[in-house]
This record gives structure tokens, sequence and C-alpha cells, in this order.
């Protein structure tokens, strides 16, 4: 019985091709290169509009090295903010609900950021693990967890497939299992399911806008 | 100029008769080259005709997205077609929550 409630994050595949790779590719699609003119079309502009924006507020405390990796993550940025809003369409996969991607996302650009104050300013990199005014008793201990604390920082692909997860797990539940059980009192289980849907909007963009923010914020400790 | 003399490979499809449609296909280009510019093709010709235009709405993306919605409606149909709503209205209902009724596979 257990598997029959997790179904809906198994991607089908159909004449070999699995939904996921579509589901992948979809937000390519959605965001056209700006060309040459003037004055964009409307799309474009609004694109770009959110994308200065976006670039603007996140390089703020980043020092100059860190721009560098504006790019990155505004891409990254887009990237998942457009995969979470598709997943709510109707009968649509979500490929942000699989470990596998968030944690691929996740370790190489945590470690990135490790590898790169631990050689460019090793010291600092290091110095962050013990705050300062720390009374002196409690130091070795203290050092100990900074360090668990940097190495469970990858758990930001984790809280991505988690919170994703969860929410449609918690509409699926409610449609299948609350609406069928309870046709009195349908109208409470439409009002929930609903509500359940906007929670989902904002979980979506929410969940994106943490995972850059939380990054760029280890890159700022470190570059 | 639409006799039908042109060389059958290079023909608009809507200028195909039916009788010719498996020779026609049997000319494309099924290279990835081909197909890769064969969705280049149709991408353009899309977006140029409903996104890339003076006062674009909301149309156009949304019709790609109902698209994208009816892709996965037909990619998930097998699995789907597997649930079924709660079908009895009886009250003496189990504890044990057998909700989703899979058909035999």
């Amino acid at each position: 019985m257990t598997l029959s409630f997790f179904d809906q994050f198994m991607s089908p595949t159909y004449l070999g091709i699995p939904l996921i790779a579509v589901a992948l590719t979809l937000p390519w699609i959605l965001f056209p290169t700006p060309s040459a003119r003037w004055l964009n079309n409307r799309l474009i502009t609004l694109q770009g509009w959110f994308i200065n924006r976006f670039t603007q507020q996140l390089l703020l405390p980043l020092n100059l090295g860190g721009h560098k990796w504006a790019a990155l993550l505004t891409s990254l940025m887009l990237f998942l903010i457009t995969l979470n809003m598709l997943g709510l369409l109707p009968y649509t996969f979500t490929p942000t609900t699989q470990l596998s991607l968030n944690m691929g996302l996740a370790v190489p650009l945590w470690l990135a950021t490790v590898i790169i104050g631990m050689r460019n300013q090793p010291t600092a990199a290091l110095g962050h693990l013990l705050p300062e005014g720390t009374p002196v008793p409690l130091i070795p201990v203290l050092i100990i967890i900074e360090t668990i604390s940097l190495f469970i920082r990858p758990a930001l692909g984790v809280r991505l497939t988690a919170n994703l997860t969860a929410g449609h797990q918690l509409i699926a539940t409610a449609a299948f299992v609350l609406l069928p059980m309870m046709p009195t009192v349908a109208i409470l289980t439409s009002i929930v399911l609903f509500l359940l849907t906007l929670l989902e909007i904002a979980v979506a963009m929410i969940q994106a806008y943490v995972f850059v923010l939380l990054l760029s914020l280890y890159l700022q400790e470190n570059v | 100029e639409r006799d039908g003399r042109f060389p059958l490979g290079e023909k608009r499809l809507m200028d195909v008769k039916l009788g010719e449609l498996g020779s026609w296909l049997g000319k494309r280009d099924f290279t990835p080259n081909g197909v890769l510019a064969s969705i280049r093709n149709g991408h353009d010709r899309y977006y140029n005709k409903y996104i890339n235009v003076k006062k674009g709405g909301i149309g156009g993306v949304a019709m790609l997205l109902v698209g994208y919605v009816a892709l996965s409606y037909m990619w998930e149909y097998d699995h789907l077609s597997e649930y079924r709503l709660w079908e009895y209205d009886d009250l003496r209902v189990p504890t044990t929550y057998s909700i989703i009724h899979l058909k035999a596979l």
C-alpha cells in the first residue's frame, strides 16, 4: 500500500523516453534568447526585468570575486523556480522531487565554495569554524559542532526535495483519500485542496529562492 | 506552379497527396541534424507567430503549457488508468485505508 501513495513520484516511460526528460527540457523553451532589438517582446521584457532585479539583489553582499558566480546562481534560480511551478500543473512531473537531482545540484556547488575558500584564503576559511568571543573552555566542543555544521550543508538539496515532496503528497492524499471518503463534507475538502494549492505555489517559489540564497551565503564566506 | 511534378521530398506537407504520404516520409531528413533542424524550425515558427509579437498576451505561453499538460497526461496514461475513485457507498468502511483500488496488472 505504501507504494501506491508514492506512485506520483515515479517517472513513467513512453516510447522509451521517461517523462523526466521532457520535464527537464521544458524550462529551456520557456526562456527565449533576447534578440538584438532595442525593445523585445513582452515575455522577454518581463523575464529580463526579473533577472536583473534578482541578480542585483543577490550580488549585493558578495565581493568582486563572488560576482563570477552571477550567471550560475541566476540560472540556477530560474531553473528551480520554473521546475517547481511547472510541477503544479495537473498531470505533470516535478523533477525536483527526486533526491538525485537535488543532491546533484547541491553537493558540487557546496563543495566548490568550500574548496575555493580553502584554496584562496585557508586561514579565514578555517577561522569560520570558531565564532568570535567564545569562552575558552568551549572551544573544542564548538569546533566539532561547527565542523559538523559545515559538512551538513549539502542538506540544501534534501531541503528542496523534502519540501516539494511533502507538498505534493499532501495534495495527493487530500484528493485521493479525503475526498472520496467524505462526500458529504466534500466542500470542506475542496477548500482544503484549494488552500494547499496556494501554499504549494508559495512553497515552490520560496524553496528555489532559499536554495540559491543559502548557496550565495556559503559563497560569501569563502570567496 | 503546384503541379504534381515536384521532387517528392521537397514538397510541403499540405501539398502532398494522401497516397504519397509514405514515400514523402521516407524522403524527409531523419538524421540527428535534420531532426534538430526541424525542431528548431517548428520552435521558431511558433515563437514568431505567438510570442515574439508587439502585444503578445498570455495566450502564447498558455497554449504551450496546456500542450505540455496534455503531453504529460498521454505519457502517464498507463499509470493513471489504474486509479479508481472510491466506488462504494458502504458506510461500514474497514479501518485499513484500502482507498486506491488498483486494477490487476
